[in-house]
């Protein structure tokens, strides 16, 4: 019967899409091994400490960016505001990793900045102390200068959310400016504030690349090591798990808070206060807010990255370069493509049949997005394993075949991951677009004589275009950055943009890596603009497009 | 014959509240009808298992003879050949009105469903618009493209979920008139929910009344207004209050505005108290009349006056009298009875004095 069949499809899909996170838990209940006491004893202490201290660091430095500049962008008025709103985006196109290794080439030693201070004062080696950059940090300051722009678009929504009549009765009451912001701008923004702050944590969790870059012993490193240089898995799951629990503690902090957003949410049609006329040296400061985190985040990563591929290009750009972003391309692409459709599937089938275990499926396949790519791709390369070593030694007995690897190695795998990774991501574009569309448009084409999928193909699809083509190209570019996951179960010699990146930078041959980051930047600009392009639909003082 | 539609014994729920309770209905031959009620009373609920998209719990849904939902079964929406046009009309905004109504049409072979959409675009009159968009019609050009989009597949039965309410009264009576003889023009039944009676007056032939999922009465307009079958049915219907009476000797009724001549209700006997349905047209006012009653309230309704006047008993009773009867509050006039359908229910102690909610809402 029809209704089962969907039940049954969305319900196997989901699960398979969960696989992984369930097998980090359930590997991980395995009983303690040697090498797991031997990192209690030793590292696990360091890994726990840098790791938290990373995740708080990033958290309190992406608020101290992304809220003054969203208070300002979002009530103010002051020189180049319109322009700030949407720039201040523009650090998340640029992969923590790339930020990393530009950064690296600015500041150590032989860098321009210790260059020319050198030569500026004629110093020597032993003359001044400089900050290494290599450092926990300065990998904190990288985080938190790609990261902060999502504190910055929940505050800025948060922030003009928030209804003229409020802050006139606070005015009234004859409550000047500053105490308003700290009594009720900042309290009735705090849901968002600390669900986009959570947010940011699960990121810095998860980054592999940055710390690894900067010789930072953390979870994700630690995993790798166990896994690689150690050789066990048992060991690497139970770190693994570890880190999950931190992850699941941010996931819950942040759907608490995201849930208490809905209590503020005002009515529409209120009225939004006038915005807040800086003048003379306020305005200034206003712009130097703003301009410093731009900078930092965006322009100078860029400008160097720009200055790097100037000198290496020729070399660098060769059928080679093209071969990788060839590989990249369409990776990025097919699984953007499988992933959108393995989202409608689930979005529809949720809908379609709205049943606690069918939603309940469905959540858990969308934990994969606070899994970081370390967790996820050992997740996907422990079962994969398991059923090539069964099959084969099944085949083996049976047939005297060896089949050796079906799935793992193959892109197979890798696709396989990158869903589960990414498929929340397109999964909530999905979701927020067929919300939109009202029930009774589902009724009203069953009623003219549409099955369920044709209502889909016919109604649904047309109608979420937009939301579609978002999804897709927001999972296009995750995946293009992608670099843990990638590194673990990418096929023999199968090489992308970001894993050459990565290879060039950890040689140090920085400037060489230029040409391939400054790829992946360009690639991110894309759904920075559509992300801009949607925040200035609500800009207060023009009048939504209807 | 078979009847047309056959509704016996339903149940629907979403748990764990029931909505629809032992529900039975009949319409004998293809006709119109209307489902009354005052929200929340399950009218929905009983379209949309009409509809195929609400399970049954409990009885059987058949159309021409032809079981269409069972508990533990239904056809799928899809198979059922019956129309719908929904509350929020459900228009598909990426598709033109043209290809709004072709969409049921997508079994037809070409030159027919175009020769069927055409056919349809006249009869609502919209030929020229056959081009744009949904949002770029008014109101009234959204409605006829829902119905026209409903009927192009000639369904055999046309549900109608309020899809007027959200037009302002006038404009909702004649849409409903208009959209009345479409679908007698195209020989489909027409089910109708609506919680305004003026809107189902218009539209049906026949008319229920539903209450808290069980269906009241099954009538046309005129016996619902003036032999309603309970005191809910008499509320809700037209205004109107209950007046105390006590069934004499001789079997009429004794009240406070004299004796009424009428069938009692069944088991009544000498002595028992009643109570009849004094509608506001029922009462008249002349001055020349002994009986007087103390002006309450007056509402000025145009060519009318609606007063509610007070009784010496406590008792109040509604009156229309020509708007050229001007009297203040506290003033005392005439007024006797003059009742052509005498509605007498036993005397309930709960409910005394009952009055219509307000006609209706724009």
């Amino acid at each position: 019967m029809g209704i089962e069949r969907w039940t049954l499809l969305v319900t196997g899909v989901a699960l398979l899409l969960a696989l992984p996170v369930f097998t980090v838990f359930f590997t991980a209940l395995q009983p303690a091994s040697d090498v797991w006491r031997h990192l209690v004893d030793t590292v696990l202490a360091d890994y726990v400490l840098n790791s938290v201290t990373l995740m708080l660091g990033v958290g309190v430095g992406t608020l101290l960016i992304g809220v003054p500049t969203a208070w300002l962008t979002g009530v103010c008025e002051f020189p180049g505001r319109r322009w700030f709103e949407w720039a201040l985006l523009l650090p998340m196109a640029i992969p923590a990793y790339i930020m990393a290794y530009t950064y690296t080439g600015l500041l150590d030693f032989a860098g321009p900045v210790q260059t020319l201070l050198r030569e500026t004062f004629d110093w020597s080696r032993q003359d001044y102390r400089f900050p290494a950059i290599r450092s926990l940090p300065g990998a904190t300051l990288m985080l938190a200068l790609v990261l902060y722009p999502y504190v910055y678009l929940l505050a800025r929504a948060a922030f003009l959310e928030q209804s003229a009549a409020v802050l006139e009765v606070s005015r009234s009451l004859g409550v000047g400016p500053w105490r308003r912001f700290l009594t009720i701008t900042l309290p009735l923004a705090r849901p968002a504030l600390i669900a986009g702050m959570s947010l940011v944590q699960m990121e810095a969790l998860a980054d592999y690349g940055t710390v690894q870059y900067f010789g930072v012993s953390t979870f994700t490193t630690g995993i790798f090591r166990v896994w690689f240089g150690m050789n066990d898995a048992t060991a690497a799951m139970q770190l693994a798990a570890l880190l999950l629990l931190f992850v699941f503690t941010l996931l819950v902090c942040e759907r608490l808070s995201r849930r208490q957003t809905r209590f503020h949410h005002t009515d529409q049609r209120t009225q939004r206060p006038p915005r807040l006329r800086l003048s003379g040296r306020w305005s200034w400061l206003a712009t130097a807010t703003c301009l410093i985190p731009l900078l930092c985040g965006f322009v100078i990563p860029a400008g160097q990255l720009l200055v790097w591929a100037w000198r290496t290009a020729p070399q660098m750009i060769d059928h080679r370069f093209l071969e990788l972003a060839g590989h990249s391309l369409w990776l990025a692409s097919g699984s953007a493509l499988l992933i959108l459709s393995l989202a409608l599937l689930l979005g529809y089938g949720q809908r379609l049949r709205p049943r606690p275990l069918v939603r309940l499926a469905v959540r858990s396949a969308g934990l994969g997005y606070a899994v970081p790519g370390t967790v996820l791709a050992i997740g996907v390369m422990l079962p994969f394993a398991a059923i090539d070593r069964s099959v084969d030694s099944w085949t083996r007995e049976w047939f005297g075949l060896s089949t050796g690897l079906l799935l793992s190695g193959t892109l197979f795998a890798l696709l396989f991951a990158y869903s589960a990774r990414f498929l929340p991501v397109a999964l909530h574009s999905v979701e927020a677009g067929l919300t939109r569309i009202r029930p009774s448009m589902d009724d009203a084409a069953r009623s003219l004589g549409s099955r369920p999928r044709a209502v889909l193909w016919r109604v649904h699809i047309p109608m979420l275009r937009s939301s579609l083509l978002t999804a897709l190209l927001l999972v296009f570019v995750d995946v293009l950055k992608e670099l843990p996951a990638t590194l673990i179960l990418r096929p023999f010699n199968f090489n992308t943009l970001a894993v050459r990146t990565y290879e060039l930078a950890s040689d140090e041959r920085l400037a060489d890596s230029a040409s391939f980051a400054l790829a992946i930047v360009l690639a991110g600009i894309g759904p920075v603009i559509l992300l801009s392009r949607a925040i200035s639909r609500v800009r207060p003082d023009h009048a939504p497009l209807s | 014959m078979l009847p047309f539609l056959e509704l016996c014994d339903l149940n629907v729920a979403y748990p764990p509240r029931k909505v629809i309770r032992g529900l039975s209905l009949q319409m004998p031959c293809v006709g119109i009808g209307c489902l009354l009620g005052p929200s929340g009373c399950g009218k929905t609920t009983l379209l949309r298992a009409i509809a195929g998209f609400e399970p049954l719990r409990q009885g059987s849904i058949r159309l021409e003879g032809i079981e269409l939902s069972r508990v533990g079964w239904m056809q799928p929406p899809e198979q059922r050949r019956i129309g719908m046009m929904f509350q929020d009309l459900a228009l598909f905004p990426h598709l033109t009105v043209t290809d709004n109504i072709a969409f049921g049409l997508r079994g037809w072979k070409a030159p027919e469903r175009r020769a069927r959409v055409n056919e349809l675009l006249r009869l609502v009159e919209l030929e020229e618009f056959a081009k744009r968009y949904p949002h770029q019609l008014s109101g009234g050009q959204q409605q006829r493209v829902a119905l026209a989009r409903a009927l192009a597949p000639r369904p055999r039965l046309l549900l109608l979920d309020e899809p007027f309410s959200s037009l302002d009264v006038t404009l909702r009576e004649d849409l409903a008139r208009e959209v009345r003889t479409i679908l007698l023009r195209e020989g489909a039944g027409g089910l109708l929910v609506s919680h305004d009676q003026f809107e189902a007056f218009a539209f049906a032939d026949e008319i229920g009344v539903l209450d808290e999922g069980r269906l009241r009465q099954w009538d046309n307009a005129y016996n619902l207004y003036h032999r309603p079958a309970d005191r809910f049915v008499a509320s809700f219907i037209g205004q109107g209050v209950l007046l105390p009476g006590q069934i004499g000797v001789d079997g009429r009724a004794s009240t406070e505005l004299g004796d009424i001549d009428g069938t009692p209700p069944a088991g009544c006997a000498a002595g028992d108290d009643v109570e009849i349905l004094v509608r506001p047209d029922d009462v008249i006012h002349d001055d020349a009349s002994p009986l007087k009653a103390e002006v309450a309230e007056r509402a000025f309704r145009g060519a009318e006056f609606l007063y509610t006047l007070h009784l010496p008993s406590g008792a109040r009773v509604l009156c229309l009298a020509p708007s050229h009867h001007d009297h203040p509050p506290g003033r005392r006039i005439g007024i006797r009875l003059n009742i052509d359908h005498v509605v007498m229910f036993r005397r309930n102690w709960s409910v005394t004095c009952i009055e219509s909610p307000p006609v209706s809402k724009p």
